[in-house]
């Protein structure tokens, strides 16, 4: 498995990044060696060379039963046998949301039996889809809130990396985008209070902290007031879901970068009238699975993606 | 055009008078129309509705993905339209009333009431 970061193979160009927006159905291995974190698609057979590896999924809309995928639950099945069948076992998951397409009992029941099958801890933030119950979030709050403070925001620590788990699906306004609000925002302005510039950080939420496209609300209203709270860090790493493909940008000490759904794919931005699920024929879906590896390195702004498809 | 496809037409337009008495009878007893806003593409069309007061208008779902209809005065917010799901609103006071997705807030639209 080749890193390619030199300058013969530039991190994102557009042909690899369409390839990576082509792409569904699995999650993210997050290896952290030496306080720089280093992503690959699960399926990769690489073990963590040093440090902790934990694991991203996101999106995985169970109980969206439409012609983009008419089970949704089998596709979050397999990229937890994906899981399963790493050969090291990551410190836990993190799924920054959209767990459930209704937020129904159900659905959430069922997405609770796949993900359990990993037997990992997994820390989730909400996504828009898990907060519509009749409650307006009451029921993503009784299962995942414990511990946490306002929508269900939260940090905790591991192996001297400090995990920020924020959540900006709650209370939009009209004509913007994700929002995290005064209230979470001081939170995290006392959270990160104290803590040395070299601690490595990694913030999780659904929405984009970046504007990826913002005709289709995909980023977050108050983000630069959260950017400039973790300015001052060394190694900043910023995990998304929410738009269903794969992009990323790093921005001075900041690493952004969205994960793949498990349950279907969206459009890129300009490529279609309306985010909306993307049909694909039937059985290409799992043909579009693949392995990426994203690499970073400390003191190289460039990251490098090498992209391979499992099948097809 | 035959006879047969007059015939379609016809009955096509009776099954739509069937379909917006009953909409008529369950959202707003009195004699009030009743118009559909759709939402579609993850936009409202017609984006800008103007109705008289009293009428009902009511918001279809047509997307794989639900929405909501919030408005931005706070004064009503529909739940989560599931895709064919429909929420409706009897409109009273003229005026303006802008509202939009609670999932997805670049998706707005407003509504003029003329007395």
């Amino acid at each position: 498995m080749a890193h390619h970061d030199d300058d013969t193979h530039p991190g994102i160009d557009r042909r690899h990044a369409l390839e990576c927006m082509l792409w569904a159905g699995t999650g993210v291995l997050w290896t952290l060696s030496a306080g720089v974190p280093v992503s690959r698609l699960i399926g990769s057979a690489e073990a963590a060379e040093s440090g902790f590896s934990f694991l991203q999924i996101s999106d995985s809309h169970v109980g969206f039963d439409k012609a983009a995928n008419p089970d949704a639950r089998a596709t979050l099945v397999a990229a937890i046998d994906k899981v399963n069948a790493m050969p090291v076992k990551p410190a836990f998951m993190i799924h920054t949301g959209d767990i459930t397409h209704l937020s129904k009992p159900r659905e959430f029941d069922d997405a609770a039996q796949a993900i359990g099958q990993a037997r990992l801890d997994v820390h989730y933030v909400p996504g828009e889809h898990d907060i519509i119950d009749e409650d307006n979030g009451k029921a993503y709050l009784e299962r995942y809130g414990k511990g946490t403070k306002g929508a269900g925001w939260y940090s905790f620590d591991q192996a001297g990396v400090h995990f920020i788990g924020l959540v900006n699906v709650v209370d939009l306004k009209a004509g913007g985008m994700g929002n995290l609000g005064d209230a979470q925002l001081a939170w995290l302005a006392d959270d990160l209070r104290g803590k040395s510039a070299s601690t490595p950080i990694v913030v999780f939420a659904h929405i984009p902290l970046w504007t990826v496209a913002e005709e289709w609300g995909w980023g977050t209203q108050d983000s630069a007031r959260a950017l400039a709270l973790l300015a001052r860090f060394g190694s900043v790493t910023v995990l998304n879901g929410h738009i269903h493909q794969l992009m990323q940008k790093v921005e001075g000490h900041v690493t952004f970068h969205t994960a793949r759904s498990t349950a279907f794919p969206q459009p890129a931005p300009g490529t279609a009238p309306s985010p909306g699920p993307k049909v694909v024929p039937a059985g290409e879906l799992r043909k579009l699975l693949g392995v990426t590896d994203v690499v970073y390195r400390a003191g190289q702004e460039k990251l490098a993606i090498t992209d391979t498809a499992l099948a097809g | 055009m035959t006879i047969d496809n007059i015939r379609g037409v016809r009955r096509r337009d009776v099954m739509m008078c069937l379909a917006l008495g009953f909409a008529v009878v369950v959202a707003a007893p009195a004699k009030a129309d009743t118009v559909i806003v759709k939402i579609d593409n993850f936009t409202f069309a017609p984006a800008v509705l103007t109705v008289k007061s009293g009428t009902t208008v009511k918001f279809e779902n047509h997307d794989d993905i639900p929405h909501s209809v919030v408005d931005a005065a706070g004064k009503f917010r529909s739940k989560a339209l599931d895709t064919d799901d429909s929420f409706s609103l009897t409109v009273a006071v003229a005026g303006e009333i802008n509202y939009f997705c609670g999932l997805h807030p670049h998706m707005k639209g407003k509504i003029v009431v003329t007395p």
